[in-house]
C-alpha cells in the first residue's frame, strides 16, 4: 500500500505541494486528474526522488518503506516504476542494453539472477509482440528520434519488462493516437492483479475509458481537492475543472 | 582463459577507484646504469646484439636530441624532468628462448593481466566469452620494460608469410626489411621525443604481412612497465604491403607508484597500395593517485604513411589511463584515394591530463580522412584535442569530416578543442562540427529510476556518448574497453 500523508514539497523555494493525503491499497489503480500546473508531475517526481524537488513536510510510505527517505536507485529496487511525461534521450545508449542494464539491475535488488543477452532478448521480443512494438526499437539509441507515441510505448515496455508493484503514469496518454491509447490501457492492465498498485495521472478523462481506476482524485494548486469512483472523472469531463475548483473552494 | 574473461573478472573485482593493475613482479632483473650518454647507448646495442648501423643510427638520434629542447606547446603542466636520473634499460635476467622457458613469474604476471601467453590455453578451448560465445584467437607479442618476453602463434603466422616478433628479433632476422622501413614515417630527428625513442628504444613489436594476405588473427603487444625508476621506449613497425590486411591492437599497464615514470614510445606504419591496417589502443597506464601523485607521463608518437594507392590506415584509441597523455596518431595520404580516419576516446579523472588528437596530411588525389574524437573530463582533469588537418595543392578533391566532442563530468575539469585547417586545395572540402556537453540531470534520474545506481548511470551515459568510436574496435576488445571508462570514471559523480 502507497501511503502519502500531509505531503508537502517546494521547487526553486516555491510551494507546490501543498499537503497531499493519498492511500492506493495493492490491488488498485488510483487516478490523479487536474489543470495544467496543478503539481502532478512534482507528486510524481517527489515519489521517484528526483533532485531539485524538496519536500518539506509530511510522509510517503510504500508497504511500510519510507520512500523520502531512500535514493531514487533504492525506490525502483523496492518495486517503485515513473512512467515519464517526458521520457529521457540517451545519445548512443542502445535501447536493448538499457532495458537489460536496468532489468539485471532490478533483478539484482530482488535477489534473481540476471538474464543474459540472448535471454533478454527472447523475453524483450515477446513483452514487444504484445505491444506491437517494431524490433528495430531495441537496437535505436534511448528515445532518440522515437515519435511522441513511441516514447510513450517505450516507457510501457520498460513497465512490462520490470514489472514493480507500484507504478506512477504521468500523462502517459498525452500525444498518443487511438490505436496507441489502447495499446498502452492494454500493457497497464495485463499489469493489474493483487500484488499491483497504480497512480495514473491524466489530463483527461478518455484514458479512463481503457484503464478504468479504482478511485478518481482531483488535483488543483498541490491539493486533492476531491476524490471519488470511476463517475467523478466523466463528471470534470462535462463540467471543467472551474466548476470543480469554484465547488471545491 | 582468454583474455576477456580473466579481463573481466578482473574489472569486476574492481572496488572504489583503485588500478587493479598496480602490481609489481619480484623477478631478478639486469640494469644499465641510470643516465643517458653515448655508452648507455652503447650497452643497449650490444645487449641487444645489433649491427653497426643501427648503433650509428642510435647516435645520429642521440646527437640530434641533446640539440632540442621539450615542446611546451601541449596543455599540460609537469615538473622538469631529468632524463639523467633514469634507468634506460631493464630487462629480466633470465632470456627465454622459446616459450616453454618463461619464468613463470613472468607469466603469472600476465595471466594477472588477463593475457594468456600459453598458446595451449587458447587452443584448448578456454577461449570463450563470458556470454558463451568463440573467441578467435590473438597473438600476443608481451613487452615487459625494455624486452619482448613472449611472442605466441609465430609459426602458425609464419606458415602464411606474416613475421609477427620483437623489434629486436627482427634487427636480426629481418635486417633488410627493417633497414628499409625503420624512421621513413618518423625520422628520428622528428621531435624530442621520437629523438630520444630512436636513441635509446628497446623493444617492441615489428610485423610484416606479405602481398595479398589478411592476416587471420588480431595481432597485439602487450606492454608492462614494472621496474622502478625506468622509462619505457617501444619501437613499433607494422609494415602492409600491396593489398594485404591487419589488425593490431595494443594495451598497457603499469605499477602504481608515487613517482612519474616516462613511457616515449614510437609508432611507424606503412601501407601499400590496397593495404590497410587497422590500429587499436587501450591505453590503460597507471594514472595517478586521486591527489595527483605518480603515473605515467605517456609522451608517444605515432604516424603511418598511407603510401599505396587506395590504402587505408585507421587509428582508433581509448585512452584512459597515465598522468599526462601526449600523443597524435596520424596520417600521411600519399597514394591516391588513400584513407585515414582516427577515432579516440580520451577520458579523464581526478588530476589527469590528455593533449590529443591527431594530423592528416592530405597530399594525394581524392584523399579522405574521418576524425571522430570523443574527450570526456571529470574531477579536476583537464582534456584537448589538438587536430591539424592539411591538405597539399596537389591533393585534388580531398576530403575531410572532424567532429570532435566533449562530455564534462562536474565544474572543476575543463575541456579544450584546437582544431587547425590549412587548406591550399580548391576542390578540397573540410568539414568540421565541434560539441560540448554535460551529463545532463534529467538523463541521471531517469537511468537512476530504472533502478541503475548513479556511477552505474553515468558509465552508461558514458559510453553511449563513445559509441561511434567504440564500435570501431575489434570484438574482442570492445568490451573491456567500456568496462574501462567505466572504471576510469569511479569516484567521479556524488
Ligand atoms: N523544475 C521546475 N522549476 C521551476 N518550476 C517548476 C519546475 N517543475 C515544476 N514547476 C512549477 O511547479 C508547478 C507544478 O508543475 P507540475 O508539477 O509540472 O504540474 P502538472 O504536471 O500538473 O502540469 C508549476 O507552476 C510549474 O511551473
Ligand atoms: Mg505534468
Amino acid at each position: 500500500m502507497l501511503k502519502i500523508e500531509g505531503l508537502t514539497a517546494t521547487v526553486d523555494g516555491k510551494p507546490i505541494l501543498k499537503g497531499i493525503d493519498l492511500e492506493i491499497p495493492s490491488g488498485e489503480v488510483h487516478a490523479v486528474m487536474g489543470p495544467n500546473g496543478s503539481g502532478k508531475s512534482t507528486l510524481a517526481y517527489v515519489l521517484a526522488g528526483r533532485e531539485g524537488y524538496e519536500v518539506t513536510g509530511g510522509s510517503a510510505t510504500w508497504d511500510g518503506h519510507d520512500l523520502l527517505s531512500m535514493e531514487p536507485e533504492e525506490r525502483a529496487a523496492a518495486g517503485l516504476f515513473l512512467a515519464f511525461q517526458y521520457p529521457v534521450e540517451l545519445p548512443g545508449v542502445g535501447n536493448a542494453t538499457f532495458l537489460r542494464t536496468a532489468l539485471n539491475a532490478i533483478r539484482r535488488a530482488r535477489g534473481e539472477p540476471e538474464l543474459d543477452a540472448m535471454q533478454f532478448l527472447k523475453l524483450a521480443r515477446q513483452r514487444m509482440r504484445e505491444l506491437s512494438m517494431p524490433e528495430d526499437m531495441l537496437k535505436r539509441s534511448v528515445n532518440v528520434g522515437f515519435s511522441g507515441g513511441e516514447k510513450k510505448r517505450n516507457e510501457i515496455l520498460q513497465l512490462a519488462l520490470l514489472r514493480p508493484k507500484l507504478a506512477v503514469l504521468d500523462e502517459t496518454d498525452s500525444g498518443l493516437d487511438i490505436d496507441a491509447l489502447r495499446i498502452v490501457a492494454d500493457g497497464v492492465n495485463a499489469m493489474r492483479g493483487p500484488d499491483f498498485a497504480a497512480l495514473v495521472i491524466t489530463h483527461y478523462q478518455r484514458l479512463l475509458d481503457y484503464i478504468v481506476p479504482d478511485r478518481v482524485h482531483v488535483l488543483m494548486n498541490g491539493r486533492i481537492v476531491r476524490s471519488g469512483g470511476p463517475e467523478l472523472a466523466k463528471e470534470l469531463e462535462s463540467e471543467g475543472y472551474a466548476a470543480i475548483q469554484a465547488r471545491a473552494a | 582463459m582468454s583474455v576477456t574473461t580473466e579481463t573481466l573478472q578482473t574489472v569486476q573485482s574492481v572496488t572504489e577507484g583503485t588500478y587493479k593493475w598496480g602490481f609489481e613482479t619480484d623477478i631478478e632483473m639486469e640494469f644499465a646504469p641510470k643516465g643517458l650518454n653515448d655508452d648507455i647507448i652503447r650497452f643497449i646495442s650490444a645487449r641487444k646484439g645489433e649491427p653497426e648501423w643501427l648503433l650509428e643510427w642510435r647516435l645520429r638520434a642521440f646527437k640530434a636530441w641533446q640539440a632540442m629542447s621539450e615542446p611546451r606547446w601541449a596543455a599540460v603542466k609537469y615538473p622538469p624532468i631529468d632524463y639523467q636520473d633514469a634507468y634506460y634499460y631493464a630487462a629480466p635476467k633470465q632470456r627465454p628462448k622459446s616459450l616453454d622457458e618463461v619464468d613463470p613469474e613472468l607469466l603469472r604476471t600476465y595471466e594477472k593481466l588477463g593475457i594468456p601467453l600459453k598458446e595451449q590455453e587458447w587452443l584448448a578451448g578456454v577461449t570463450t566469452s563470458p556470454d558463451g560465445t568463440e573467441r578467435a584467437p590473438v597473438a600476443v607479442d608481451a613487452v615487459f620494460d625494455s624486452v619482448s618476453v613472449a611472442t605466441t602463434f609465430k609459426e602458425r603466422l609464419e606458415k602464411e608469410g606474416i613475421i609477427f616478433c620483437s623489434i629486436s628479433e627482427a634487427v636480426r632476422e629481418h635486417p633488410e626489411l627493417v633497414r628499409k622501413y625503420l624512421g621513413t614515417v618518423v625520422p628520428p630527428a622528428d621531435n624530442f621525443y621520437a629523438a630520444l625513442n630512436s636513441a635509446v628504444f628497446t623493444d617492441g613489436s615489428f610485423v610484416y604481412i606479405p602481398k595479398g594476405v589478411r592476416c587471420p588473427m588480431e595481432l597485439s603487444t602487450y606492454f608492462r612497465i614494472n621496474a622502478k625508476g625506468t622509462g619505457q621506449f617501444e619501437r613499433t613497425l607494422i609494415i602492409a604491403d600491396a593489398g594485404s590486411y591487419v589488425s593490431y591492437l595494443e594495451g598497457c599497464t603499469a605499477p602504481m607508484r608515487d613517482e612519474n615514470q616516462l613511457h616515449a614510445a614510437v609508432v611507424e606504419l606503412i601501407a601499400h597500395d590496397d593495404a590497410t591496417i587497422k590500429y587499436s589502443t587501450v591505453q590503460n597506464w597507471y594514472p595517478g593517485d586521486a591527489e595527483g601523485k605518480g603515473g605515467i607521463y605517456n609522451f608517444v608518437t605515432k604516424r603511418g604513411a598511407c603510401r599505396g594507392a587506395r590504402s587505408k590506415i585507421s587509428w582508433t584509441q581509448v585512452e584512459t589511463g597515465s598522468a599526462i597523455t601526449w600523443k597524435y596518431p596520424s596520417c600521411i595520404l600519399q597514394g591516391p584515394d588513400s584513407v585515414g580516419e582516427f577515432y579516440s576516446v580520451a577520458i579523464t579523472n581526478n588530476f589527469q591530463q590528455a593533449d590529443t588528437g591527431t594530423k592528416m596530411i592530405h597530399l594525394g588525389p581524392r584523399t579522405k580522412s574521418t576524425i571522430i574524437s570523443k574527450g570526456i573530463s571529470a574531477g579536476r582533469a583537464q582534456n584537448t584535442y589538438r587536430g591539424l588537418v592539411r591538405i597539399s595543392p596537389r591533393a585534388v578533391g580531398a576530403r575531410n569530416f572532424t567532429q570532435c566532442d566533449s562530455l564534462l563530468i562536474g565544474d572543476r575539469c575543463g575541456a579544450h578543442t584546437v582544431p587547425y585547417i590549412e587548406n591550399r586545395c580548391m576542390s578540397a572540402k573540410v568539414e568540421h562540427e565541434a560539441t560540448t556537453s554535460r551529463i545532463a540531470e534529467d538523463q541521471l534520474f531517469y537511468c537512476r529510476q530504472r533502478g541503475l545506481s548513479e556511477e552505474d548511470a553515468v558509465g552508461l551515459i558514458v559510453n553511449g556518448f563513445c559509441r561511434e568510436v567504440l564500435k570501431e574496435l575489434p570484438m574482442e576488445f570492445a568490451v573491456e574497453a567500456q568496462k574501462l571508462l567505466q572504471i576510469s570514471l569511479e569516484g567521479s559523480v556524488g
